[in-house]
């Protein structure tokens, strides 16, 4: 596989590399945030924010339909069915 | 820059397993779940990967150009759909496990004798 | 077991884990160097065997069609699963939607809200339609429309109360649009049968130019089909829990 592509969207390579490592990293430390967080509504939230680096590390890795389904999923249904749920144990608490 | 995608996702696989280990509230283990599951979306996406190409979508540069594998990102987009209902599923037997025992501890459910 | 126990046993235990991991994953190709015959094989062929320019949709309806039915009835699965598992329990009451709106005890959805979500739900239809429909030609396909059809009835239901949300989507018309995605993507594989090909072969006219809406066959066909049952799933998972959480409640009467 050649490594030079003659598209009107060429980046460097070093560039694509370097990217690539940042939102790895930021993923890495995403999701050990996610688990340290005890606190419910607190960790849905931070599961969102989670999402959307996901979201960000896929478009770098060339693969925008997956970003679409993470930004929407992860981002959206999944903090919204979290939270009803939330909503619901505590409500039965009080 | 070899192989740091993958000790990323082996990094991503544990903690995710602490989590699930080291729970204390149902909610959190299941919260715990989703995160390693989007490890291996992670480590599907970084084996398709080719240096230097484009997204396999050709309305906008010319056919035949060096893409990255099309297989994998199939995968992991149904992937990534089904498994929040499938966690959807799982909420809703943390909600009833909440109405019949009263906690949501796992280690005071694993105790429980029905 | 105490708690420190549970992570001493745990931390050895995942420390073999990710040494067999990472000795498994090095033996992999390098990140970049992926080497595997059948994606290339694809790239190559795809375009012109389908007429379709969006080669991870063409994947997914048509070259790995087979996969994508059996993920589409998980999802099924589950959203009948979350139905049946948050029915009404013996022992529980539900309120009637109208007088659980008399007594809001919630403070009042702020203007704010109410109008950005009445501003963006029309926005949002029309965006997870144009996706679930435009399959073959840009990063779009069926998964993703339909989840933002879904999230559409969501900001209904955040712009005004949970009587409107039900009147837009009532379960019988949703449990129907569900059934009629997913018998209808499996009926559309079904109807190559008798023509004598394989099942979910590509029967329909290929199109002349490649990337347009109107071209290759079968796959804008399932997959419209598969955004209308992703997002009736989903509306009804979202539903339930929305019933489950202001409408059931305990006791008897």
């Amino acid at each position: 596989m050649t490594l030079a592509v003659h598209t009107p969207y060429t980046v460097p390579i070093g560039f694509m590399d370097a990217l690539q490592v940042t939102l790895l990293v930021l993923v890495a430390a995403g999701a050990t945030a996610v688990v340290l967080i005890r606190r419910h509504v607190q960790q849905v939230l931070v599961l969102s924010i989670y999402g959307v680096l996901l979201a960000v590390l896929f478009f770098a890795f060339q693969a925008p339909d997956v970003t679409l389904s993470e930004l929407t999923v992860g981002a959206v249904a999944l903090p919204v069915i979290l939270l009803l749920t939330l909503a619901k144990i505590r409500k039965r608490e009080e | 820059m070899e192989y740091f995608p993958f000790v990323v996702v082996a990094w991503i696989l544990a903690v995710g397993l602490y989590g699930v280990v080291t729970s204390r509230h149902l909610v959190h283990q299941i919260i715990c779940l989703i995160v390693v599951q989007s490890s291996t979306y992670v480590l599907l996406l970084g084996v398709g990967y080719v240096t230097g190409a484009v997204a396999p979508y050709y309305f906008d540069v010319p056919n035949h150009t060096p893409a990255v594998d099309p297989v994998v990102q199939a995968l992991a987009l149904t992937d990534v759909v089904v498994e929040a209902a499938v966690t959807a599923l799982l909420l809703s037997f943390a909600i009833q496990a909440h109405k019949r025992f009263g906690t949501l501890d796992p280690q005071e459910l694993a105790s429980l004798k029905g | 077991m105490t708690p420190a126990q549970r992570r001493w046993v745990f931390g050895l235990a995942v420390a073999g884990l990710a040494a067999f991991y990472l000795w498994g994953l090095s033996g992999l190709p390098g990140f970049g160097d992926y080497p595997g015959p059948y994606g290339f094989a694809v790239l190559h062929l795809a375009v012109q065997q389908t007429n379709a320019t969006g080669i991870v949709s063409a994947i997914n309806f048509e070259y790995r069609g087979f996969d994508t039915v059996g993920e589409e009835f998980i999802l099924f699965a589950a959203a009948a699963g979350t139905a049946v598992v948050l029915r009404r329990l013996r022992g529980e009451r539900e309120r009637s939607p109208v007088d659980q709106a008399a007594d809001h005890e919630g403070p009042p959805t702020s203007g704010a809200v109410r109008m950005l979500a009445l501003l963006f739900t029309g926005p949002v239809i029309v965006m997870g339609w144009w996706l679930a429909t435009h399959a073959q030609t840009n990063p779009s396909g069926g998964f993703q429309g339909g989840v933002i059809l879904a999230t559409a009835f969501v900001l209904v239901y955040l712009a005004g109360e949970f009587l409107v949300f039900k009147r837009f989507s009532p379960v019988a018309l949703t449990d129907a649009v569900e059934a009629a995605g997913a018998g209808g993507f499996a009926a559309v594989g079904v109807a190559a049968v008798p023509m004598g090909v394989a099942f979910l072969t590509n029967y329909l006219p290929l199109g002349q130019t490649p990337g347009a809406v109107s071209s290759s066959g079968t796959i804008a066909l399932i997959s419209f089909f598969v955004g209308l049952e992703v997002g009736a799933a989903f509306i009804l998972i979202i539903g339930e829990l929305l019933e489950q959480t202001l409408l059931i409640r305990q006791g008897d009467r």
